[in-house]
């Protein structure tokens, strides 16, 4: 990534400071304690720069469910295909999306055989495409947490204000707190967690207030440098060793208190909380987002009548478990054997933030 | 997809700006952020600007590490 035009970038990247935040990790910390990094941005981070080989054995990272094409469920990916199969539709995609496996086939096989699927880079490509071809269903899939679906609601906005009827939005946007919240009462190994700083940027700091009042777990919200995740780790083993839990802030030049309040408004009218199916999670209470009434017009569940079955993983997939932090990739049987970034079984090898994938490229 | 990446403004206009993160030039939407200015840095998410990048907090954050880290006396 080149952010030559940066002006503090390098101090966020250097060697020196993380080596000295490294050995006041090591001064301080004796106990046992489970990380989790929940964001995919993170995991990416600390295998690119090595940085659990700067961290004492007493410390273990485990990598989270905030890489949004992994937690696509497969019954997402067969929605999305069945409706692309319906005439006169375009779909259109973030494009790591395209290659996760469904139940039986994938976007990327469905176009070799003739769906129409376009790639976008934004929500708001996806609307010049319905403004552009009058006469198709242009379908956007939405995935992502709360960095996303502020997005996708902008987008429907503008279709209402400029009028384009044949713009389609079928959401399994995300909310990262209930799924936290579900990991750790499932399993009580986690101690503490790197929290998202981009989800974080939108939401503001409150959102995992639970996590450290009620369950007991220390919260620090980080950037995305190697100073940074250094930095927070030790600002965590601080809180868990004093066992003060708190939510603090690492990445304050981005994330504000409050978040975004325009982002959290947006995202507030068009959506409305709802029931999601999570890959390694299953179904989580009030763990998605909805098009809300009002909006239905936009709404590609409610408007394309298509019948999608409940499917399994791939025999052998442990991407359920990777995505809880339960197991490592390298513990999975398919691992850099039959999966691989070029030919992926589970939709964790297939996103460049998907752990797996980060594994098999920073491997030894 | 999800991965934020800074970037600074360069031009504006209506809801729309261009950002250069190196020497590579980007849209960036700002239907999700206002009071954006020339010469700002913002986070770009996913085509639009989610978040300025507050230069005086990551100068405190900088100095922040160097003081845990002793580096100014080195």
């Amino acid at each position: 990534m080149n952010t030559g035009n940066l002006p503090f970038i390098d101090e966020f990247r250097n060697e020196k400071v993380v080596n000295r935040i490294a050995s006041q990790i090591k001064e301080i910390s004796n106990k046992k304690v489970n990380l989790m990094e929940v964001c995919g941005g993170h995991t990416m981070t600390i295998h690119k720069n090595g940085l659990s080989g700067f961290l004492p054995e007493n410390i273990t990272l485990l990598s989270g469910p905030g890489c949004p094409v992994c937690v696509s469920s497969t019954r997402f990916i067969d929605h999305a295909i069945a409706i692309g199969r319906l005439p006169n539709v375009i779909l259109t995609t973030y494009g790591d999306l395209i290659r996760v496996p469904g139940s039986s086939s994938s976007l990327e096989k469905e176009q070799r055989k003739g769906v129409e699927i376009r790639i976008v880079y934004s929500v708001l490509e996806a609307l010049e495409i319905a403004k552009a071809s009058k006469k198709k269903k242009v379908v956007f899939l939405g995935i992502g947490f709360e960095t996303t679906a502020p997005a996708s609601a902008a987008a429907i906005l503008q279709a209402v204000k400029q009028n384009v009827l044949n713009f389609y939005l079928l959401s399994a946007h995300k909310l990262m707190p209930p799924a936290l919240e579900t990991l750790v009462k499932e399993d009580n190994q986690i101690d503490g967690f790197i929290a998202p700083g981009h989800v974080s940027a939108i939401t503001g700091c409150d959102i995992y207030r639970r996590l450290t009042d009620i369950y007991g777990k220390a919260v620090v919200i980080s950037g995305f440098e190697p100073v940074d995740i250094l930095q927070t780790i030790l600002m965590l083993v601080k809180q868990i060793e004093s066992k003060q839990f708190k939510v603090e802030n690492e990445y304050t030049r981005v994330v504000r208190p409050e978040g975004n309040p325009m982002a959290q408004t947006l995202m507030k009218r068009v959506f409305t909380p709802d029931n999601a199916e999570w890959r390694g999670l299953g179904w989580v209470p009030e763990s998605g987002l909805s098009i809300s009434e009002e909006f239905a017009a936009f709404d590609a569940t409610r408007n394309f009548t298509v019948s999608v079955l409940a499917r399994e993983l791939p025999k052998g997939c442990i991407c359920g478990e990777i995505l809880t932090g339960k197991k490592k990739p390298s513990e999975c049987k398919l691992f850099a054997v039959v999966c691989t970034p070029i030919n992926p079984e589970g939709a964790c090898m297939v996103s460049p933030e998907g752990a797996c994938s980060i594994f098999y490229k920073y491997r030894e | 997809m999800c991965l934020g990446v800074p970037a600074r403004v360069i031009h504006i206009e209506g809801s729309e700006a261009t950002v250069i993160l190196g020497s590579v030039k980007y849209k960036a939407s700002l239907l999700l952020l206002n009071d954006v200015n020339l010469g700002d840095y913002i986070l770009l998410h996913a085509g639009f600007a989610i978040e300025k990048i507050d230069c005086l907090e990551a100068e405190e954050t900088i100095r922040l590490f160097n003081e845990i880290s002793n580096l100014e006396k080195e």
